[in-house]
């Protein structure tokens, strides 16, 4: 079983012309993941890849059934392409850039609501269910099957444990990236019930970092309703209050979003939290022993 | 970006909400004539900073003379370490009764939020929880008639006052609205004898919508280097530390801050140049961290829409045009790794495989240089 995704999704690319969107296109197709085609309004003539590029969400629709759409699209026309993906019927819209406004970004996910459809992102890295189907920007070879499911706000820093966890010969379900910003679409919450529910996932490595308050909601739902069980690292731990740290949602403000009520908070709901990456595929190994 | 009281008062003002008369003065000079021309007068520092009046930068004054001395003493003083470059000369309102109102983002709900209460004029943490009516609205219908009717029902609102407040909310949603806002507080929003006035004003942008507001005056509290790295569009933050850090993407650039203080060390800022960047972008980056006279360069790249040997060359690139002669501790892996560590290697540098050894070299390096 998958979540979210699987080897049979269909996903259409939204930019699938532009620079990242063909060079994105390409990695995914090698990962096995199926395309069935692009939009980049204009360029209907052109095929990227093999796969045909439509003017149109709508147009694209009219020949393919679509399961979901991924964004390779500037910050400033990011809410035009979802609001059209989303009108069209996608169900599951992965939305890669960073920088789209925040008033967009709510009135996304407002209509993402009333049309029943689920957002990744903004600001991510996509999702990816392992040796099955890629619908993001991840490096294809550290992601391989496994019993480890991993839900994180960051992308490099995913990387590296995920790299880690390769390196200790263990491998992954699926892999969310809720994103970086302050509004997403996705949260701990929603991708930790879904795992739950996996039989497949033996053991859930949950990756945040300071600011906001989604890794304490996380531990309060790990504690009234998960029994498979939860690692955690987080970054930040040395940043200072008031400051922005890379992502818009990464900061300390009046109090809220500190490393320590979010370590405090998670290992009270019985998570362990790793001090370093490093120390992540010994405490998996160690869980996945008892399972 | 927070704008100053001032400028969230001209907005306030553009959107029909009313505000005290005033005049913004730079020196004690014009406070004075802005009192002779208003009477009694509040003077109000103009920073960025909350309790403004704890820190001594609100005065009362009746008189010209007095409205000198106090402004005079205010533009001497440091506000929670900023200092002070304009004063905002009010009207002194008789109040008679203070509320709460408000427009914010509520994350976690991923809409906006309409925060109101009879109890202003304080911190807004101090408020009661059941003395604040929160009323979150589908940004897909906006702030409509029937929900402004409930609100005041909620709070209890009536007669005159009734009707003065429901004509200021729909005027600041639109203001929230039109100008991306992620904040609007009015607080207190005054109740005076010639009706609702507000008395302060607290408006953030969002920085990602700036570019749809050129109208919109620029300010940020941020250092000049941080500025320069705004312009560069590379996530910057200054720290007080000693080895300067670059990695690629906020996670894994926070994670390895905490690992520097882990085996001992201290960062000398925050440095994600981003995915996918080219040589000339990061030798840019490069070169901004050598502008901060760190004692180690900690180079931590995990690549995957970066690739490795654009760093490297980037690296080699302006460590030949400016001469780098600090000790340097290069964590390099993924895409293009080969190729990256094969430019380096060339010119004698060898890299970690795994962060955690380039980390704790990099500390051992800070010790030893100091």
């Amino acid at each position: 079983m998958s979540i979210y995704i699987d080897e049979h999704t269909r996903v259409l690319i939204q930019g699938i012309t532009g620079s990242q969107g063909s060079f994105h296109t390409a990695q995914m197709i090698a990962y096995g993941t199926k395309i069935v085609g692009g939009v980049s309004p204009g360029k209907s003539d052109q095929v990227v890849e093999g796969i045909p590029v439509y003017d149109t969400v709508f147009a694209a629709m009219e020949k393919e059934s679509v399961d979901a759409s991924i964004l390779f699209i500037p910050a400033p026309y990011a809410r035009d392409a979802a609001l059209e993906a989303l009108y069209a019927g996608v169900k599951l819209i992965v939305l890669i850039p960073e920088h789209i406004p925040l008033h967009d970004t709510l009135e996304i996910m407002a209509h993402a609501r009333q049309n029943g459809a689920v957002v990744v992102g903004p600001n991510t890295f996509g999702l990816i269910s392992s040796g099955k189907c890629k619908i993001g920007f991840m490096p294809n070879r550290y992601f391989i099957p496994g019993p480890v499911g991993v839900v994180s706000r960051s992308g490099t820093l995913c990387y590296e444990i995920i790299g880690q966890l390769t390196n200790s010969d263990i491998g992954t379900t699926t892999v969310v990236g809720l994103g970086g910003d302050r509004v997403v679409g996705l949260t701990f919450v929603e991708v930790l019930k879904e795992f739950e529910e996996d039989p497949a996932t033996k053991a859930v490595i949950l990756v945040g970092e300071i600011g906001g308050s989604a890794e304490e909601e996380a531990a309060a739902f790990i504690a009234s309703s998960m029994s498979t069980p939860v690692i955690a690292y987080l970054a930040g731990r040395s940043a200072p209050p008031g400051k922005r740290m890379g992502h818009a949602g990464a900061i300390i403000e009046r109090g809220r979003g500190t490393y320590k009520s979010k370590v405090e908070a998670l290992t009270e709901a019985g998570v362990q939290v790793a001090e370093l990456p490093k120390g992540i595929p010994p405490l998996v190994k160690s869980v996945l022993a008892k399972t | 970006m927070k704008l100053f009281e001032h400028l969230g008062k001209k907005l306030f003002y553009r959107y029909d909400i009313p505000i005290p008369r005033g005049r913004l003065v730079e020196s004690a000079e014009e406070a004075a004539e802005a009192a002779a021309e208003l009477g009694d007068v509040v003077i109000k520092s103009q920073v960025l900073t909350g309790k403004r009046g704890k820190a001594g930068g609100i005065a009362f004054a009746t008189s010209p003379i007095g409205a000198r001395k106090e402004a005079e003493r205010i533009l001497k003083t440091k506000l929670n370490g900023l200092r002070v470059e304009k004063l905002l000369v009010e009207e002194k309102l008789q109040i008679d009764r203070e509320l709460y109102l408000a427009l914010t983002i509520d994350e976690a709900a991923r809409c906006p939020i309409l925060l109101a209460s009879l109890d202003g004029g304080i911190d807004v943490e101090d408020v009661a929880e059941e003395r604040m009516i929160k009323w979150p609205i589908d940004i897909t219908i906006g702030l409509q008639d029937y929900m402004v009717r409930e609100i005041c029902r909620l709070m209890g609102v009536t007669g005159d006052l009734k009707k003065d407040f429901s004509g200021i909310l729909p005027k600041l949603y639109r203001l929230f609205r039109e100008l991306d806002a992620e904040l609007t507080e009015i607080n207190p929003l005054a109740l005076t004898p010639n009706g609702l006035v507000a008395a302060d004003a607290k408006v953030t942008i969002d920085d990602d919508s700036l570019y749809r507001h050129p109208q919109l005056p620029r300010f940020r509290g941020k250092t000049a280097l941080e500025l320069k790295a705004e312009e560069l569009n590379l996530a910057y933050v200054e720290l007080s530390g000693d080895i300067a850090v670059m990695a690629n993407g906020a996670g894994i650039t926070m994670a390895t801050l905490d690992m520097v203080q882990y085996y001992g060390g201290s960062p000398a800022n925050f440095l994600d140049f981003g995915g996918g960047a080219d040589v000339a972008k990061t030798s840019q980056a490069l070169e901004l961290l050598l502008g901060t006279a760190p004692k180690v360069l900690l180079i931590n790249i995990f690549g995957g829409i970066t690739r490795c040997d654009v760093v490297a060359e980037a690296f080699v690139r302006v460590r030949e045009s400016k001469g780098i002669t600090l000790p340097v501790s290069f964590r390099l892996v993924g895409t293009n790794e080969n190729e990256g560590r094969a430019i380096l290697e060339k010119v004698g540098i060898k890299t970690f495989d795994l962060m955690d050894d380039a980390v704790s070299h990099a500390v051992q390096l800070a010790a030893a240089a100091s």
